[in-house]
């Protein structure tokens, strides 16, 4: 009976031993899954802050991209302005050099010759062909009698054209002066001739003294105005037409003189021999 | 090296236009007087391109172009009108005849050489 009591004891207290093992196991158990869960938080805390530190990479590298792109775009623009600004300026430098092509050729021509009417010829082509005028006149100043007289016209015949005293009306003052005349209504000679008014009225001048004038009535149909070259083409007739009108002028007198003198001369000669 | 035919009776006007198709690289301008000058030098050497004026004394540049579109040996020569003449019914006229394009004077060199390049590329 007492051994029985013992081994019942023995059993309790084994039971007791197991309960507690039990126990103990459980905690482990729950203890085990507390570290599972916090190893878990700490991967995902580690993860998540490797995430934030690449995140931030990231932004800065992006940061720093826009930033460049930026600078990009910036100088793309610069360079885009600067390719306009070389554009305009070609074709500046291009119309300049047509510019200049017409101003060559036409001074040119003028100084081509000494035959007073090829140089009355090469004004009249100028005057057409690069101004675009339709109906004009050169006029040269008769120094005996003081008036402008017509030599040569376009458009109108010469007698058409008017002789005017110097100081005399538009065409007169012009001489004058010595001063371009431009009128505001460039199609004002469009409607009917008037020999008196021009509506430009060019001086040919040699240094300042005037020899004659550019009396223009009409433009051609497609030309509606000036350009910068039409008033350099007028300063280039105004001195170089004079210059090559004057010189050819001179140089025809004195052939024809020197004509007159050797037949004169020849006439001498032979005279002895009869 | 295209060679291009300057028909015109004016030696200013030649000269400026020349001046301006020199511009254009490798080519060569052959002059005309009028348009029997014109008909001349077409036959003495290959042409790719005419420039004609119309107001040309002996013949002028609409008899040119409707004797060049009559003989098939010139007929697709592109032909530009450059004159004084800036009235419609002008332009209407010397494109019908067979003109392939009209500009009047005072030309507009820029406008000149883009023509004749138009042209030269057909």
């Amino acid at each position: 009976m007492e051994k029985e009591t013992g081994f019942v004891g023995k059993a309790e207290e084994f039971l007791q031993m197991f309960k507690k093992g039990e126990e103990f196991t459980k905690e482990l158990l729950k203890e085990n899954e507390k570290l599972r869960y916090r190893i878990a938080q700490m991967e995902e805390s580690i993860q998540r802050s490797a995430d934030e530190a690449r995140i931030k990479l990231y932004e800065n590298r992006i940061g720093l991209l826009e930033e460049e792109l930026n600078s990009l775009k910036k100088r793309f623009r610069q360079v885009e302005e600067e390719n306009k600004d070389f554009a305009s300026k070609y074709i500046e430098v291009e119309e300049e050099n047509n510019n200049l092509a017409n101003l060559y050729v036409a001074s040119y021509q003028l100084h081509s010759t000494l035959d007073f009417s090829e140089v009355l010829r090469i004004v009249l082509e100028i005057i057409i062909n690069l101004i675009g005028a339709e109906k004009f006149a050169v006029l040269l100043i008769d120094e005996k009698t003081n008036e402008l007289v017509p030599v040569s016209a376009e458009g109108m015949a010469v007698s058409e054209a008017p002789k005017v005293k110097i100081g005399q009306g538009r065409i007169g003052s012009v001489a004058k002066e010595g001063e371009s005349f431009f009128s505001d209504d460039l199609a004002a000679g469009a409607a009917e001739l008037n020999p008196l008014e021009p509506i430009v009225c060019i001086p040919l001048k040699i240094k300042e003294h005037v020899i004659g004038v550019i009396s223009i009535y009409k433009l051609l149909t497609q030309k509606e105005g000036f350009t910068n070259v039409d008033y350099e083409l007028f300063n280039l007739l105004a001195g170089h037409a004079a210059t090559a009108i004057f010189s050819s002028k001179l140089y025809t007198q004195s052939e024809r003189k020197l004509t007159t003198i050797q037949s004169f001369l020849d006439l001498l000669k032979e005279k002895p021999r009869k | 090296m295209p060679n291009i035919l300057v028909v015109e009776d004016s030696p200013t006007m030649r000269q400026l236009i020349s001046f301006a198709i020199k511009r254009i690289p490798n080519s060569h301008v052959i002059e005309a007087t009028d348009g029997v000058d014109a008909l001349k030098k077409l036959s003495s050497g290959k042409v790719d391109l005419i420039l004609a004026d119309i107001n040309m004394p002996v013949m002028d540049g609409l008899k040119l172009v409707s004797l060049v579109r009559g003989n098939p040996a010139y007929k697709s020569i592109p032909v530009i009108i450059v004159t004084t003449e800036g009235a419609e019914e002008d332009r209407k006229r010397a494109l019908s005849i067979g003109a392939n394009a009209y500009l009047p004077k005072p030309i507009q060199t820029q406008e000149l050489i883009r023509l004749v390049n138009t042209y030269l590329a057909h």
